[in-house]
């Protein structure tokens, strides 16, 4: 027998604490499979947030840190500055990079710092209890707009990967979703193509995966998937924002 | 070594380079400025790295993360930024990780004044983070003196898995004194570092790396805070330090340190002239307090109160009037800000509580 | 020949493979409960499997194993 797809270990045995459905599993195991296709597990160290991937450490199979809310990129730069042969990722989601680590992510990449971001947008908070985020979008009910997220009271959502692109020192940024088999495909070739300018020491690289939270947004894990394509991918196209590694 | 005449910022800079410590993260603020200057034009040549941080948020997550990775690591700042260290701090001591944090305290509450202070006792004694933790904390009372306990500050950090904090007032950076860098060595034994995280694979031969201070279940948050208190109580029980000077027969115990503590010289020599004999207690590790050394003096038969002299409105006082328990008075002289007493004035008041 | 594995301790019956299988083979067993009480994923017609992994690789929790002769 041939083995067509089985789990990566450079994913461990523990189980997923994520809700049925959850994008972060899916996530997870891309990373995973990148670090391990690219054999470079025994020189990676994961840096997890605070929100729902605060246990990441726990299911990555690499050296792994827990950072304070926000502060991944800034502590994996300690990492990545003390040794840079280390490969040095954080996973993020949008309440910690983009709220309250917005200075950390874009220093980052300002600095080109050598590290990989895999960032999760899911427009919602979802460990803390579905609040608003900063890429909730215009007219979403969390548990802090019961009414719809209004523009005039708190802005229109964030669009991360276009702002970071606009800075020099990011070689490397693409939004994906894994809202399809077809996607979740795209989402692991753009997690490779970060990994692989990290490796080639270009700058910073980050993908932002749209990804769901059927718990908070109030849906089916299916139902949360077809709104995610129709809702969010139309506010946050996918695609190549910033690439400077084919550039000779 | 020949005296060298170096300001104490620029002084604590290279003895920590010589104590091994090649990787620098901070921001500027003043009066510490000479530190991440220093550091920026030296480590790039022992093949080190300086990085100027977008915050001291920042800086001190850094630190965190080149600690993590098992690398000796400092910051520096100065009150407010050290304000800001609080997070990183309550982080690094809740995962274990070794660091030093040089603070030039500098007047407060807010932005407060660049002259030199020691209003930031509590925050560096206490912990000054959330959480049950203290760094251990060290007041140097000259140029010479910080220079001489930089190796130990680092090795302490990694013997007790701490952050360690020199507690500095912006006199002692900004000051130039000569100096005398000895080969620094350390004293200690140092454990290996086979909790950091520097890549793991199952051929690794050890657990594979978690660096950590998140304990969900409330057993494993006690067995962490239960390792951290038992530390403490051993840094209580044999890290405590400070100098004694003129105690033998005192009448008055003087309790002050760092620049204060040598203007708390100059006070005593006025009152020995005047007749009266003063000692002085000087706290050299400020976190743990000194509570044998000063208990010891203050046990004296000849000896009657003790005064307290802070740049402060009265925070080591505390810790010296648990140190004494009610058995004697302990009176405080200073002034809240960045007002620096002059010996005349310390004398005048030890003289006058003499009479009252 | 096609071997599909799942794992029906870890399943959480979310459903995203049963969505995802373009040969609509999969289901979510309604009369069978894992520990966790969710009701597992189940393969219907192996025959009929293509060993695309489409399931495999949407499932979030990592339980699909595909093997093929």
């Amino acid at each position: 027998m041939q083995t067509v797809f089985k789990k990566t270990p450079v994913l461990t045995d523990a189980i997923l604490h994520y809700c049925p459905g959850c994008g972060h599993g899916i996530v997870h195991r891309l990373v995973a499979e990148v670090i391990e296709e690219l054999g470079i597990q025994d020189r990676t160290v994961a840096y997890v947030p605070v929100g729902c991937a605060v246990f990441g450490y726990k299911y990555f199979n690499v050296d792994s840190v827990e950072a304070a809310h926000g502060r991944a990129p800034a502590a994996a730069t300690g990492t990545k500055r003390t040794d840079p042969n280390r490969v040095v990722f954080t996973y993020q989601g949008d309440g910690d990079l983009a709220s309250i680590g917005a200075a950390e992510i874009v220093h980052a990449a300002h600095r080109g710092e050598k590290i990989t971001t895999i960032f999760i947008n899911n427009a919602i908070y979802g460990m803390t209890g579905g609040q608003m985020a900063p890429t909730t979008l215009v007219g979403q009910k969390t548990t802090t707009s019961p009414y719809g997220r209004d523009e005039n009271h708190c802005g229109k959502p964030i669009r991360i990967a276009e702002m970071l692109a606009t800075i020099e020192g990011s070689a490397y940024i693409e939004r994906v979703a894994v809202n399809t088999p077809a996607n979740i495909v795209k989402a692991k070739k753009a997690i490779k193509n970060a990994f692989e300018c990290q490796l080639a020491g270009k700058g910073f690289s980050l993908v932002e995966v749209l990804s769901n939270c059927p718990t908070n947004w109030g849906m089916s894990p299916v139902e949360s998937m077809e709104w995610l394509e129709k809702n969010m991918i139309p506010y946050y196209p996918l695609g190549v924002k910033k690439d400077i590694t084919k550039e000779v | 070594m020949a005296k060298k005449l170096m300001k104490g910022c620029e002084a604590v800079a290279e003895a920590a380079i010589q104590a091994g410590c090649h990787f620098f993260f901070g921001y500027p603020i003043t009066p510490q400025n000479d530190i991440p200057e220093y550091m920026a034009a030296r480590l790039p040549k022992v093949g080190g790295c300086f990085l100027q941080a977008e915050s001291e948020v920042a800086a001190i997550n850094m630190v965190y993360g080149a600690a993590a990775s098992g690398a000796r690591v400092m910051t520096s700042s100065s009150s407010p930024g050290v304000s800001l260290k609080q997070e990183g701090m309550s982080y690094l001591a809740g995962a274990e990780l070794p660091c030093v944090v040089v603070n030039m305290v500098r007047g407060g509450p807010g932005l407060g004044s660049i002259q030199p202070s020691q209003g930031d006792y509590f925050q560096a004694t206490r912990g000054g983070g959330h959480g049950d933790y203290h760094p251990i904390v060290l007041a140097p009372s000259s140029v010479q003196e910080a220079v001489d306990m930089m190796q130990d500050a680092f090795d302490l950090a990694d013997v007790y898995r701490t952050p360690v904090m020199i507690l500095a007032d912006g006199i002692i950076g900004q000051m130039m004194e000569p100096v005398e860098f000895h080969e620094s060595t350390s004293k200690r034994e140092l454990p290996k570092k086979d909790w950091a995280a520097t890549g793991w694979s199952p051929a690794s031969g050890r657990p594979r790396a978690v660096v950590n201070s998140l304990y969900i279940e409330v057993d494993e948050l006690q067995e962490m805070n239960d390792r951290l208190q038992a530390r403490y109580k051993i840094i209580r029980e044999t890290e405590a330090k400070a100098e004694t000077y003129n105690t033998d027969g005192a009448e008055i115990i003087v309790c002050a340190y760092g620049t204060v503590a040598r203007i708390c010289k100059s006070a005593i020599a006025i009152c020995e002239k005047k007749g009266v004999k003063v000692g002085l207690v000087r706290p050299i590790t400020v976190w743990p307090f000194p509570e044998k050394q000063l208990k010891e003096v203050m046990d004296q038969p000849s000896v009657k109160k003790a005064i307290t002299v802070e740049i402060s409105a009265g925070q080591m006082v505390e810790d010296v009037r648990l140190t004494v328990n009610g058995a004697k008075p302990v009176e405080f002289f200073g002034k809240p800000g960045s007002y620096t007493p002059t010996a005349e004035e310390i004398a005048e008041y030890i003289m006058k509580s003499r009479e009252a | 020949m096609v071997k599909l594995t799942i794992d029906e301790g870890r399943c959480k019956g979310c459903g995203l493979c049963v969505r995802a299988c373009p040969k609509k083979i999969l289901e979510l067993a309604k009369n069978k409960l894992n520990e966790k009480g969710y009701h597992p994923a189940q393969m219907m017609d192996i025959e009929a499997c293509v060993a695309c992994a489409s399931c495999a690789r949407t499932c979030p929790d990592a339980v699909i194993t595909i093997e093929k002769e």
